[in-house]
């Protein structure tokens, strides 16, 4: 059943963003993931007897930038917190925070979704410390305290989200904001990304926020859609029947599709929060702010408007501007060429075919995929030649001009020539001509099709055309 | 050889020239600390100090650059020190062997100390009257019917009987201060942040300081000068430099000190004798006394409970049976080895701190607790700020009464840590120091206080009231 035109839901997120400082957040301990279970630890980040925690000054930093970059405002005097909890992963029993005075307050991102911009407000950023992981093993658990006291960002949203895929797109322009700052690689697979949705739900027109359930722990962006609309259509079903929603936290059983519950409000954890004695406040100065904000490389809405002010249609500008990667490589384009509207079609159509996943590289030169567009500019190949010299060349370092005279998959514009050519396809498409004669247009096609054929492909498809037409005498085609 | 366990660590030093080793040292207050009739001590690391001391015997460099070369000294249980055990007088930790040494610890170890041994307390540091450990009570040995004070009660009693030629302790909320009136010996409790706590066993961490227990106030100063300094490991360290031996005998000409009218009247008739007379000793001596009211102190008591006891139970969440420690051995869940380990590994007086600092923190009593003590205190900081423009010292009781008999325990000897307290809400540096004896031979002390960082005014104050009263006591 489709609740959407009775129902609509109110999203909020909060998300984790690790941060990839050398050394975790309160000790000298290495960030790196994947070593050895507790190969990365010290008394301090085990919390052991009469060790105390001294703040790195680089995860502050970073933390600014986030802000920075998602337009907040950076507190002048900010302070940790203990945030209170037992469980075996946390060595101390306690999380250092930040609680009533975060870093960062009051900032937006704009996100892009079916081409249309939305605003989605940032309440905080305030920076903590990560907890360790449990290993299961088969007939115990075993726990590694590596990741214990690498530096996090939680980053809370306001509840401006309003669809699934909204969510999705600010999750994603989020992730591509810290890719480009560099504060993170926001790997959601290594848990270095990782989400708590808050939705609920009320009928259209209603001003009243719904009551809300927290969805705990989401590391994949398909599994968060599918979970926010999961849940979407839970609440509504259970208003439907006349019943209530309860302020619950519950998570996302990747297998069923479905939210279970954890737990209820009244076996939420009374987190004791009190200021952090060990820490002094922190006094950050205007000019350390303004230092790091002079710093702030360009960010993805920034080279989008560059990429329109280029020529570049906004929904191509959107999609290379969104990974930094893509992004950065269209620079080096910029740098090298005049026209760049080709190669950007170029990239989101070929380029983007041939890419496995987030991680993948372009195995193409910004000078051979420059190559490729201005041949098919001048008229050398055609546009399928141009497409297909993506896939022929990728992971070669071949010149395509090379390539294009060796393998003769030169355009062939020559009219006496493309002419012998349709002369020799309507030679041997009799069925079809006569199909043709007889009214039946869509047979032209065949012909042309064949004639293509007969030129490798490499004919020049307007003048093929024309040619084949004028032979034909069918100018109504 | 109780010409060597008498002495000061000055007059030791003065042996040394003259020829005594500090192998000879350390065997003599290696013996008393073994024999320990008053169970001041939990561990006794005699072996390590005499290789210690043989090792510094053949050290033939200028010994001017190890103020405390060859002198051996006890640390409280709660200081941690590499691969000794430090129990904090806990079940909890009673197997407990640390993996690194206190920045305190290593400190006095380049000053030349020689550590004999770590001295039994009150069990986490909480309590008064070093008779809530597992290891058994300290005994007064001016009289075993009274308490020995606490929480630092070993360190004072090992200073007193020389079982060793000064101490560290502990002090949360008059730990230091307490012990050391109760023995007879001087205590003194630096400004928060004077020295490094990295590798104190957090009690209160917002109230947790070093302090120095001696036997007389030229040592003290000797000691605390080793001691101060910032820590790049503790981020609430200073980096203000003490200069304190220089000052002592500068005398207190001009000094202007006060006594503070709501602790005198509070005390017992020969508490406020002793301060009486110590008025008069300053004002001959060239100082100006006068009596000042301070209301809101009697609220310091109240929010000291509050914040110790909530600070408390986060810093003792982490004894969970996990990684270290007691570890309850018949669980069968994740919340049976909770429960049943930090059941089983907790005494009574630390269980009822811990539940106290739950309660005020919890979200529905914040406000009415916590919140409410962190604007007290915030309250009689700036009072007593304000009232050190005016002023060098102020003098008032260590405990409003001389010594309590043994015995009582859990929140009827809260009220009596009134005085103390103070300086620990308010970060302020205080010294407890000997004033003689009341009839029964019992010793009676006086507190000093003075401003942050100002540890120089209750060095030269302390110092000219002992010479003043030297004769008069031992």
């Amino acid at each position: 059943m489709n609740y959407s035109e009775k129902y609509e839901m109110t999203v909020g997120l909060e998300t984790h963003i690790e941060l990839k400082t050398q050394s975790k957040i309160f000790c000298g301990c290495s960030t790196k993931f994947g070593d050895a279970p507790n190969t990365n630890i010290c008394p301090v980040c085990t919390g052991m007897p009469g060790t105390l925690p001294t703040l790195n000054r680089a995860a502050l930093d970073y933390a600014i930038l986030a802000g920075l970059a998602t337009n907040c405002k950076i507190a002048s005097l900010t302070k940790f917190d203990r945030k209170n909890y037992f469980y075996p992963d946390l060595p101390k029993a306690y999380q250092i925070s930040q609680y009533d005075m975060p870093l960062c307050t009051d900032g937006y991102i704009d996100v892009e979704t079916d081409g249309e911009i939305s605003r989605i407000g940032i309440e905080r950023i305030h920076l903590e410390e990560d907890a360790g992981k449990l290993v299961h093993e088969k007939d115990c658990t075993g726990i590694d305290y590596n990741r214990c006291g690498v530096p996090l960002i939680e980053v809370v949203s306001r509840p401006d989200i309003k669809s699934a895929e909204q969510a999705r797109g600010y999750l994603q322009k989020l992730r591509c904001i810290m890719l480009y700052l560099g504060i993170s690689d926001c790997k959601m697979n290594e848990g270095s990304l990782r989400c708590d949705v808050n939705i609920s739900v009320r009928k259209k027109g209603s001003t009243a926020l719904g009551e809300r359930c927290e969805i705990k722990n989401m590391n994949s962006f398909s599994f968060i859609v599918k979970a926010i609309q999961y849940e979407f259509d839970r609440q509504c079903e259970l208003y439907e029947r006349g019943g209530t929603v309860l302020p619950e936290t519950r998570r996302y059983d990747q297998a069923t599709g479905r939210t279970e519950l954890m737990r209820t409000k009244e076996q939420a954890n009374d987190y004791r929060y009190f200021p952090e004695p060990d820490i002094p406040p922190l006094e950050i100065s205007i000019e350390h702010v303004s230092r790091l904000k002079e710093g702030l490389p360009i960010l993805p809405d920034e080279r989008k408007s560059s990429y329109i002010a280029l020529g570049i249609k906004s929904s191509s500008a959107e999609m290379i501007a969104s990974s930094k990667y893509i992004s950065d490589y269209f620079q080096a384009v910029i740098e090298r060429c005049s026209d760049c509207e080709g190669v950007a079609n170029l990239l989101t159509g070929e380029v983007f075919r041939m890419l496995q996943g987030d991680d993948d590289e372009i195995r193409l030169s910004p000078d051979q995929l420059i190559c490729i567009a201005q041949m098919a500019n001048e008229g050398i190949i055609n546009r399928s030649t141009e497409k297909k010299l993506v896939s022929l060349l990728w992971g070669t370092d071949t010149d395509p001009r090379k390539y294009v005279t060796d393998n003769s998959l030169v355009q062939i514009n020559d009219i006496d020539t493309l002419k012998g050519i349709c002369e020799k396809a309507i030679m041997q498409s009799q069925k079809a001509v006569s199909d043709l004669r007889g009214g039946k247009l869509t047979a032209y096609k065949a012909i042309l099709g064949k004639a293509m054929g007969l030129s490798h492909g490499n004919a020049n498809p307007v003048l093929l055309d024309q040619c084949m037409k004028d032979l034909l005498g069918t100018d109504d085609i | 050889m109780s010409y060597i366990t008498k002495r000061t660590i000055t007059e030791l030093a003065s042996l040394q020239r003259d020829g005594l080793s500090c192998l000879e040292i350390a065997e003599a207050y290696i013996k008393n600390a073994q024999a320990d009739p008053y169970n001041a001590y939990i561990t006794v690391t005699g072996e390590q100090a005499l290789e210690r001391a043989m090792a510094l015997d053949r050290i033939r460099e200028d010994r001017k650059a190890f103020p405390l070369f060859g002198i051996p000294y006890a640390a409280k249980d709660n200081i941690c020190t590499k691969g000794i055990l430090t129990t904090c007088a806990s079940k909890m930790l009673a197997e407990h062997l640390p993996v690194y040494d206190a920045t305190a610890i290593r400190h006095i170890h380049s000053a030349g100390g020689v550590l004999i041994g770590k001295t039994n307390m009150d069990e986490f540091g909480m309590g008064s009257s070093s008779d809530t450990g597992y290891f058994g009570k300290v005994i007064n040995p001016f009289n075993e019917q009274r308490s020995a004070g606490g929480s630092s009660g070993g360190s004072a009693v090992a200073v007193a009987t020389g079982a060793c030629a000064f101490a560290l302790g502990s002090d949360t909320g008059g730990s230091v201060r307490l012990p050391a009136a109760f023995n007879g010996v001087v205590g003194v409790k630096p400004t928060y942040g004077r020295i490094s706590r990295y590798g104190l066993i957090a009690f209160a961490s917002s109230l947790d300081q070093i302090g120095v227990l001696t036997k007389d106030v030229t040592d003290s100063a000797t000691v605390l000068e080793q001691l101060c300094g910032k820590d790049a490991m503790d981020s609430t360290s200073s980096e203000q430099s003490a200069d304190l031996v220089h000052a002592l005998s500068q005398g207190i000409q001009g000094m202007r000190i006060a006594v503070i009218r709501e602790l005198t009247d509070i005390a017992d008739s020969q508490t406020r004798l002793s301060i009486t007379n110590a008025a008069a000793m300053i004002s001959k001596l060239g100082g100006t006394v006068e009596e000042i009211s301070v209301p809101e102190i009697s609220k310091c008591l109240w929010a000291y409970y509050v914040i110790s006891s909530a600070e408390a139970s986060s810093n003792l969440a982490r004894y969970d049976g996990v990684r270290y420690g007691y570890s309850a051995p018949d669980r069968t869940t994740l919340s049976s080895l909770y429960t049943k380990s930090r059941s089983e590994g907790f005494g009574t007086e630390v269980k009822r701190r811990l539940l106290l600092g739950g309660y005020v923190l919890s979200a529905e009593n914040r406000s009415a607790y916590y919140l409410k003590a962190l604007a007290i205190r915030n309250e009689i900081k700036s009072t007593l700020s304000r009232v050190f423009k005016d002023l060098d010292c102020l003098l008032c009781p260590v405990s409003p009464n001389i010594s309590w008999e043994c015995g009582f325990q859990g929140a009827d000897t809260y009220k009596n840590d009134i005085c103390t307290v103070i300086a620990n809400i308010t970060g302020l540096p205080a010294m407890s120091l000997p004033c003689g004896t009341d009839s029964n031979g019992v010793p009676m002390e006086l507190q000093l206080m003075a401003n942050s960082f100002n540890e120089q005014a209750l060095y030269r104050v302390g110092y000219a009231l002992e010479q003043a009263l030297k004769g008069g006591t031992r």
